[in-house]
C-alpha cells in the first residue's frame, strides 16, 4: 500500500486507545506480581509501589510453598495435559487419516457422528463419566495413577472430535501422489500413515497438541469432579482451593498467582504463534 | 488416482476404532445416560440411579418452581449479550485501528490475546485481589482520583458486573485476532482504489472493511454467544456457590452447585439438560440472526 496522509491527531489517539487496551491485559499481572513480594500489611497501604528497599519480602513465596504443594500440583497437571495431547494427536490423526482418505458406505454418517461430538458441553456428560469410572472402580480411588487416568479419559474425549475435524480437513489438502508412490514401493496403510502422512501433518498436530494441552491444563470444571484428594490436585484445583481457604492472605495469594502466572507468560512468548494458532483453531470446539 | 490404495477397507476399520471407541463411551454414551438420569432418584455421585423419581419428570418440574433456575438463566442471557456486544464490538474496533496502523501491529497482538492462555481459575483469583474492598487495585486506583468512598466489589447489585468485566475481558483478544486476520485477507486493490476515488480513513472502514468482514463478525458472534454458554471457572472462582445469596449463578455453575455442594445429582443432570436445550435453542437463533452472505 502506498503512503498515505493521516491526521497526526487521529493516529495519537488510535494509539492512545490501543495501549490503554494492552495496559488492561499487563498492568493487572504486573500489580499482582510486585505485590507478591510485599508483607500483607504493605500491600494495604501503597500497592502501586515497587517492590524495593523495605518494602521487599519473599515471605509470601516461602508461605505459599509451605502451605500448598505447588510442585506436586505442576507435576499432575503437566502430567495430565501432556497425556491428554499425545492421546488426542495419535488417535485423533489415524481417525482423521481414515475419514480423510477412505470412501465406504457410513463414512458420511462418522463425519456427522464426529461434528455431533463437538457439541457437547462437559457439563452434559460429566455425572454420567463419573458414574462409569466409578462402576470401573478408577474414579475416586487412592492411587494416584487411576486418579490421572481418570481426568485424562474424559478430556481426551473430549478433544477428540474438534481433533478429527481440524486434521481431516488439513489430510484432505495434502497431495495423494506421495502416498501413491509409497504404495507403489509396497508400503501398507499403516506404513503410508506412519512413514508418509504423519509427517507431513506436524504443522496441524502442533496445533491440535498445545489447544488440548493448554484447554486440559486450565481446565477446572472436569477435573473438581476427579481429582477432589489434596494429593492429586491440578494446579488449577489448587488455586480454587486455596482461594476457598487462605483467601484472605493477601500477600501469598499474590505469590500463588505469580507461580502459576508467570511460567505460562514465559512458554506464550517464546512459542505465540503456535499458540494463537492453536487456540483459534480449538474455536471450533464446543 | 489414489483409489487403488485405498480399496482395501480394513486398515480403516484400525485406524477408526480407538477415536470411536472413546468419544461413543465416554461422549455420546454419557451424553443419552445423562438424560436418563435426570428421570431418576440419584443423590450420591458415582452411585448407579436405581428407581425413577416420582413423578419421573420432578425435577424438570421443580425447575419451573426454583427461582435459582430463573436467575442462572437471566444471568446466562445476560452474558451473552455481554460477550456479543462487549467482546466482539471491543474487538472490532481494536481490530480496524491495528489494521490502520503501521508499527507495533505485532506487540499489540501478542499483548491483547494473552490473557486467553492464562487459566481463568488464576485470573478469578488475580481479579479478587483486584477487586479486593481495602487493599484492591480498583478501589485504590478510584481512592486516587478522589473518590471517597469505596465501593464493594462483589456485594449484591454490582456483583454481576464484577463477575462479568473480566470474562469479557479475557477474549477480547481472541476475537481480535480472528478479525485482524479476516481485515488482513481483504485486498490491497481495494483500498488502493478506494484511496484513489478520495475515500477518507472512516470511509474506507464503513464502506470497505466493515461490509466486507460480514462473515467474519457473524463467526465471532455465534462463538461468543455459544462460548458464553460454558463459562464456569471465572464466575465460580470469584462468586462461589452464587454468592451474594444466590443472585449470580450462571447455567453452568448452578448445574455444579446441585451436583457437587447440595448432592442433588439427578437435578444436576436436569440443568445439564437444561444447558443442552439452551444451546442448540440460541444456536439456532444466532444462526438466523447473523446468516451469512456471499458476495
Amino acid at each position: 500500500m502506498t503512503k498515505k496522509k493521516k491526521s497526526p491527531l487521529g493516529l495519537i489517539a488510535v494509539y492512545a486507545i490501543l495501549t490503554f487496551w494492552a495496559l488492561t491485559t499487563i498492568y493487572p499481572i504486573i500489580w499482582v506480581l510486585q505485590n507478591s513480594f510485599k508483607a500483607k500489611d504493605k500491600i494495604l497501604s501503597n500497592s502501586f509501589a515497587l517492590p524495593v528497599g523495605d518494602l521487599f519480602t519473599t515471605a509470601n513465596f516461602r508461605k505459599a510453598f509451605e502451605t500448598t504443594d505447588i510442585l506436586g500440583a505442576y507435576k499432575n497437571s503437566l502430567f495430565i495435559s501432556f497425556m491428554v495431547a499425545v492421546l488426542v494427536v495419535l488417535l485423533a490423526g489415524m481417525g482423521a487419516y481414515a475419514l480423510a482418505r477412505y470412501k465406504f458406505p457410513g463414512s458420511n454418517l462418522l463425519n456427522s457422528l464426529v461434528v455431533g461430538a463437538m457439541m457437547f458441553p462437559a457439563f452434559a456428560t460429566v455425572i454420567s463419566v463419573y458414574q462409569l469410572e466409578f462402576r470401573w472402580g478408577i474414579a475416586s480411588t487412592g492411587s494416584w495413577f487411576f486418579n490421572m487416568l481418570s481426568v485424562i479419559l474424559p478430556q481426551v474425549a473430549g478433544n477428540m472430535a474438534f481433533a478429527m475435524v481440524v486434521l481431516t480437513g488439513y489430510i484432505k489438502g495434502l497431495p495423494i501422489e506421495l502416498e501413491e508412490a509409497a504404495y507403489m514401493e509396497g508400503c501398507n496403510a499403516f506404513q503410508i500413515y506412519f512413514k508418509v502422512v504423519m509427517p507431513l501433518t506436524k504443522p496441524s498436530f502442533a496445533t491440535v497438541a498445545i489447544f488440548s494441552f493448554l484447554w486440559s491444563y486450565n481446565d477446572l470444571f472436569t477435573q473438581s469432579f476427579f481429582l477432589r484428594r489434596p494429593d492429586m490436585y491440578s494446579i488449577t484445583m489448587m488455586l480454587n482451593n486455596i482461594s476457598a481457604k487462605e483467601g484472605t492472605d493477601y500477600g501469598m495469594m499474590a505469590a500463588v498467582v505469580a507461580l502459576i502466572i508467570v511460567p505460562v507468560i514465559v512458554v506464550y512468548c517464546c512459542l505465540q504463534k503456535q499458540i494463537i494458532k492453536g487456540m483459534i483453531a480449538g474455536a471450533v470446539k464446543g | 488416482m489414489g483409489a487403488n490404495i485405498y480399496r482395501n477397507k480394513k486398515p480403516a476399520l484400525v485406524f477408526l476404532f480407538p477415536a470411536f471407541l472413546f468419544m461413543a463411551v465416554l461422549l455420546y454414551y454419557p451424553f443419552f445416560k445423562n438424560i436418563l438420569n435426570s428421570f431418576m432418584h440419584l443423590k450420591q455421585l458415582g452411585a448407579a440411579a436405581t428407581k425413577f423419581n416420582t413423578p419421573w419428570y420432578a425435577n424438570y418440574e421443580e425447575m419451573l418452581h426454583d427461582p435459582h433456575v430463573w436467575t442462572s438463566v437471566k444471568n446466562t442471557i445476560l452474558m451473552m449479550l455481554v460477550t456479543l456486544v462487549g467482546q466482539v464490538g471491543i474487538a472490532i474496533v481494536l481490530a480496524l485501528m491495528v489494521d490502520n496502523i503501521s508499527r507495533g501491529k505485532q506487540f499489540f497482538r501478542t499483548v491483547f490475546f494473552f490473557p486467553i492462555v492464562i487459566s481463568a481459575t488464576a485470573l478469578g483469583l488475580m481479579f479478587n485481589l483486584i477487586f479486593l474492598y481495602d487493599k484492591g487495585m480498583v478501589n485504590q486506583l478510584l481512592q486516587a482520583l478522589g473518590k471517597q468512598k469505596l465501593t464493594d466489589w462483589k456485594a449484591e447489585g454490582i456483583a454481576l458486573v464484577t463477575m462479568m468485566a473480566p470474562v469479557m475481558w479475557q477474549y477480547v483478544g481472541f476475537y481480535f485476532v480472528i478479525l485482524v486476520t479476516g481485515l488482513n485477507n481483504i485486498s490491497d486493490e481495494l483500498y488502493e482504489a478506494a484511496r484513489i476515488d478520495g475515500a477518507t480513513t472512516l470511509q474506507r472502514v464503513r464502506y470497505l472493511s466493515i461490509p466486507l468482514l460480514h462473515n467474519v463478525i457473524c463467526t465471532c458472534s455465534i462463538l461468543a454467544v455459544t462460548g458464553a454458554l460454558k463459562v464456569f471457572d471465572l464466575p465460580w472462582v470469584m462468586f462461589p456457590k452464587g454468592m451474594p445469596l444466590k443472585t449470580t449463578f450462571l447455567t453452568g455453575t448452578y448445574m455444579y452447585y446441585q451436583t457437587m455442594e447440595t448432592k442433588n445429582v439427578d437435578y444436576g443432570a436436569a440443568l445439564a439438560v437444561l444447558i443442552v436445550v439452551l444451546g442448540v435453542v440460541l444456536a439456532k437463533v444466532v444462526n438466523a440472526v447473523f446468516k451469512e452472505k456471499d458476495y
